[in-house]
């Protein structure tokens, strides 16, 4: 089912197939509660991959897993062909991998700016400062002001910026677009386009499936701790009565 | 003239204000070294005043053993005992990450007790004499009082480490590791720092302070297996008044009590050891987190 078409990135021609994440069989527990029942997924380099679900089906809880945070998990993790179940988080980081989490995780005791640079670099090729706000130019009007102070959609953008510095190539996003205004919500889907065609590996967790249909490739759809289906980006009108199934409230 | 205005001799009030500002100095190296602790581990390290005591026998030890003299004991007293407190936190104090503040304060008291108990039963609890170094014997007439080189040293000294601290936190980069570490350590681990690395030194580093102001007391009040047992419950008063896990907060709080219970033993003798412990009520019941702290 992971079979996909050979496609163009921004020109850049991607060899196909070449597997940055691969999980298998993952269960995941906090304390005595099961929350991952047996997931299994493949992300190829340089593809847009959605997890889609209702509240509790176990999204942010995946990418939580896939970064280490999850201490209690059994299964397989690969990432870019290193297991990671047993690795504690800083070591995955340094796998290249981004994580921005849900609630966004601005530090209140930094400023904008140091926000930015506290991430460690975890490869080579990340974006440069300048290149980071020529992309968000809010960040740099406010690269002085406490990371707190921004509004929403700046802590967005500096949640995002962040990892971008570090050379992170496969990134974790969970609930990018939440309590945001839509001209946000435009923005953050130019930046995501653009980090697609520069040949990023992105996992998006979402609850706004409008904003997500047009940028993936394929949508994972979760329930209660499954994966319950998988939508190819071609196939979204025949299987309409899968997201209505899974993901109307 | 000044006497009959005061009802004293000034020497007194500037006695009392330069002792205020040595125990002060003590204060706020300690609750410094506190506050670095418990940004990082969570943990009220009621060992502080048992690693204080350390500093200041590792401050004999080498001077006894190892003929390294005062000045070298600065350096090499606070690598030993922070060296010690990187074993007790990789051993014990790790095992209670997320678990109950109420287990690090247990643990860390029942280690005070173990710590000095020991050095009690070795030594005695009479203390034993450390000399001044040489080059700060005596001291030098302002007119309006006598200052001992050594007590200006004392001063001195701790301010500069407590700005170096100061300047580690927030000015560079690993101290913006540490704040981070501080507000959000799982997120910090996520990025790719080894937090578990950076709160072992945090707390090495924690001790490291204490054990400074231990080598500093060494020639001062006699070395004494009780001395930080005597101290410490001021230094959790003063730690209380300036809000846990600020930097600045405990440096200033530091000072500032050590200067208000010496005017206190001008004015109200009898009240100068309760002073630090009424400010510190009427701080809880105005801002509970402290002077310098942040409501949670």
């Amino acid at each position: 089912m992971n079979t996909i078409e050979n496609h163009e990135l921004g020109g850049q021609h991607v060899s196909e197939h070449i597997e940055e994440l691969r999980i298998q069989d993952l269960h995941a527990f906090y304390g005595e509660s099961h929350a991952l029942h047996g997931i299994d997924l493949t992300v190829d380099q340089g593809e847009l991959v959605t997890l889609l679900g209702r509240n509790g089906s176990g999204r942010t809880t995946t990418l939580r897993a896939i970064v280490g945070l999850i201490p209690h998990r059994t299964g397989s993790i690969v990432l870019k062909g290193e297991e990671t179940i047993k690795s504690p988080p800083h070591t995955i980081a340094h796998l290249g991998v981004g994580y921005c989490p849900e609630e966004r995780g601005i530090f209140a005791s930094l400023n904008v700016e140091e926000n930015l640079m506290l991430p460690p670099n975890v490869a080579p090729g990340g974006m440069s400062v300048e290149e980071i706000y020529e992309m968000f130019p809010n960040l740099a009007e406010r690269r002085k002001s406490q990371g707190t102070c921004l509004s929403g959609g700046e802590q967005q953008m500096l949640a995002m910026a962040r990892i971008l510095r570090t050379g992170a190539n496969v990134l974790l996003l969970d609930e990018i677009t939440e309590g945001l205004a839509p001209v946000i919500n435009d923005k953050l889907g130019d930046v995501l386009i653009e980090l697609k065609s520069r040949g990023y590996t992105i996992v998006l967790v979402e609850q706004n499936f409008r904003f997500a249909a047009p940028l993936a490739d394929r949508h994972f759809i979760m329930d209660h701790g499954h994966i319950a289906a998988v939508i190819h980006k071609d196939e979204l009108e025949e299987k309409q009565h899968v997201f209505d199934e899974y993901l109307t409230v | 003239m000044l006497t009959d205005l005061l009802g004293f001799p000034p020497q007194v009030l500037f006695g009392q204000l330069l002792l205020g500002l040595i125990n002060g100095a003590f204060y706020a190296v300690l609750s410094l070294g506190l506050a670095v602790i418990f940004g990082l581990l969570n943990i009220v390290n009621f060992a502080h005043g048992a690693l204080y005591m350390l500093g200041a026998f590792a401050t004999l030890a080498v001077t006894k053993y190892l003929g390294i003299g005062y000045w070298g004991a600065l350096i090499i007293a606070p690598l030993i005992v922070g060296a010690f407190g990187i074993v007790l936190e990789r051993l014990m104090l790790r095992r209670l990450a997320g678990v109950d503040h109420l287990y690090g304060l247990l643990l860390t008291f029942g280690l005070a007790l173990v710590i000095e108990g020991a050095f009690v039963k070795l030594f005695g609890s009479s203390g034993l004499p450390y000399p001044t170094p040489p080059q700060l014997q005596g001291g030098v007439n302002l007119g309006f009082m006598f200052l001992p080189w050594y007590r200006g040293w004392v001063v001195v000294a701790s301010l500069a480490v407590c700005f170096a601290t100061w300047f580690l936190f927030e000015r560079t980069k690993i101290g913006a590791y540490l704040r981070a570490g501080t507000e959000n350590p799982t997120l910090l681990q996520a990025f790719g720092v080894n937090v578990p690395l950076l709160t072992t030194l945090a707390y090495g580093y924690g001790v490291a302070l204490a054990a400074f102001a231990g080598v500093l007391a060494a020639p001062i009040t006699q070395v004494n297996p009780l001395m930080g047992s005597n101290l410490i419950i001021v230094v959790f008063a003063v730690v209380v008044i300036g809000g846990m896990g600020s930097i600045m907060g405990a440096v200033v709080t530091g000072l500032a009590m050590g200067v208000i219970e010496g005017l206190t033993k001008v004015f109200w003798p009898e009240a100068s050891s309760t002073v630090i412990f009424v400010v510190m009520a009427i701080v809880l019941v105005l801002r509970p987190a402290g002077l310098f702290g942040k409501s949670a």
